[in-house]
């Protein structure tokens, strides 16, 4: 069985490398800052201990106010797991740094995420929609479409 | 105690030889003409009768009965069609179970599943590139009206009528085996009042 990593533990280790990276923790999960998602998932896939070289998915959901970004990461190696989110305030042009770079998994669900929800992701090798047409207009999944 | 012998015969090896000589030359004898032809016979009674149809039924049958799918089965509902054509449903019952990966070789396309905006295109394309003459069955009720999708329609097309002409509706979600070949079935019975030829035309030529 896979054990889930406590928020907590990881978000000290992230501390002690990133500081001000991490804007909160629980035993479930934690909350990165959106410019720092690049260096921590970076930093989670190499470090020693951690490992996380599986990314399970990358999901987004609309808060209101803002939208969150999960990401269940998942270590083949330890057979542990952790989810870390960031969130986006921008409601006009949220952007976010892509993981492509370090997880090749996300290269579709990123784009998945720019077509319902409009969450630019920087650095992707091809962010453009993937469900729907080019020059559709809005993005579905938003609480605020229709 | 007397020793029987090995081979014991009541004609000799010559008597036998002679007796199936016999035999094979009277079947010569009696085979001199060949017999005639069992479709000769069938000829006879059928010179005695004349057989009338019209043209029309003539081609509506032939078109009905050998009616070839294309293969374009966007979703679920495909497996309810691939079930019809298993041997539980038997599909190949009534003539209509060949699959036609070609639409170039296809005259029914049965649109088994929700159509998309993004598909919407290429459906249109396959439906297109069939030969005339050509019948739509769509099945579902994604095929009907959009199904449970069409409240969100945002990208699913709310009934393939909107892209291509449909002949016949079958409901359901996914309709059984048995309404699919019903549905068959009635676009058979659609063919077959089918009018190929205008005598008012042919006349006023």
């Amino acid at each position: 069985m896979t054990v889930s990593l406590s928020g907590k533990e990881v978000a000290s280790k992230i501390e002690e490398k990133f500081s001000g990276s991490v804007v909160e923790s629980s035993a479930e999960n934690l909350v990165i800052k959106s410019d720092r998602v690049l260096d921590v998932a970076r930093f989670l896939k190499e470090t020693d201990g951690l490992d996380f070289d599986y990314l399970n998915f990358v999901t987004a959901v609309d808060r209101y106010d803002h939208f969150e970004v999960v990401y269940l990461l998942s270590s083949l190696e330890h057979n542990h797991s952790l989810m870390i989110k960031a969130r986006c305030y921008d409601r006009e042009n949220p952007a976010l740094p892509s993981v492509v770079d370090v997880w090749q998994g996300a290269d579709f669900q990123e784009r998945e995420i720019y077509d319902l929800f409009g969450i630019k992701f920087e650095g992707h090798p091809n962010m453009k929609r993937i469900f729907l047409w080019d020059g559709f207009d809005g993005h579905p999944l938003r609480k605020d479409y229709i | 105690m007397e020793i029987e012998p090995a081979r014991k015969y009541i004609y000799s090896d010559t008597e036998l030889d002679r007796e199936e000589g016999q035999v094979i030359e009277d079947l010569k004898a009696q085979s001199q003409q060949p017999i005639p032809d069992p479709d000769q016979w069938l000829g006879e009674e059928l010179e005695q009768n004349i057989l009338l149809t019209t043209v029309d039924a003539l081609i509506n049958w032939g078109r009905r009965s050998s009616l070839w799918t294309a293969i374009c089965f966007p979703a679920c509902c495909a497996f309810e069609m691939i079930a019809a054509n298993g041997p539980r449903f038997d599909l190949a019952r009534f003539g209509m179970e060949i699959l036609r990966a070609s639409p170039r070789q296809a005259d029914l396309m049965i649109t088994a599943g929700t159509l998309t905006w993004k598909m919407a295109p290429n459906v249109r394309r396959i439906y297109n590139q069939i030969a005339e003459p050509k019948w739509v069955i769509a099945m579902g009720a994604c095929a009907i009206s959009g199904g449970i999708f069409a409240s969100a329609e945002y990208a699913v097309v709310p009934g393939y009528n909107r892209i291509i002409p449909v002949d016949v509706y079958i409901p359901g979600c996914p309709p059984r085996p048995e309404a699919l070949i019903y549905g068959i079935q009635m676009l058979q019975k659609k063919i077959a009042r089918r009018k190929n030829i205008d005598v008012r035309k042919l006349l006023e030529r």
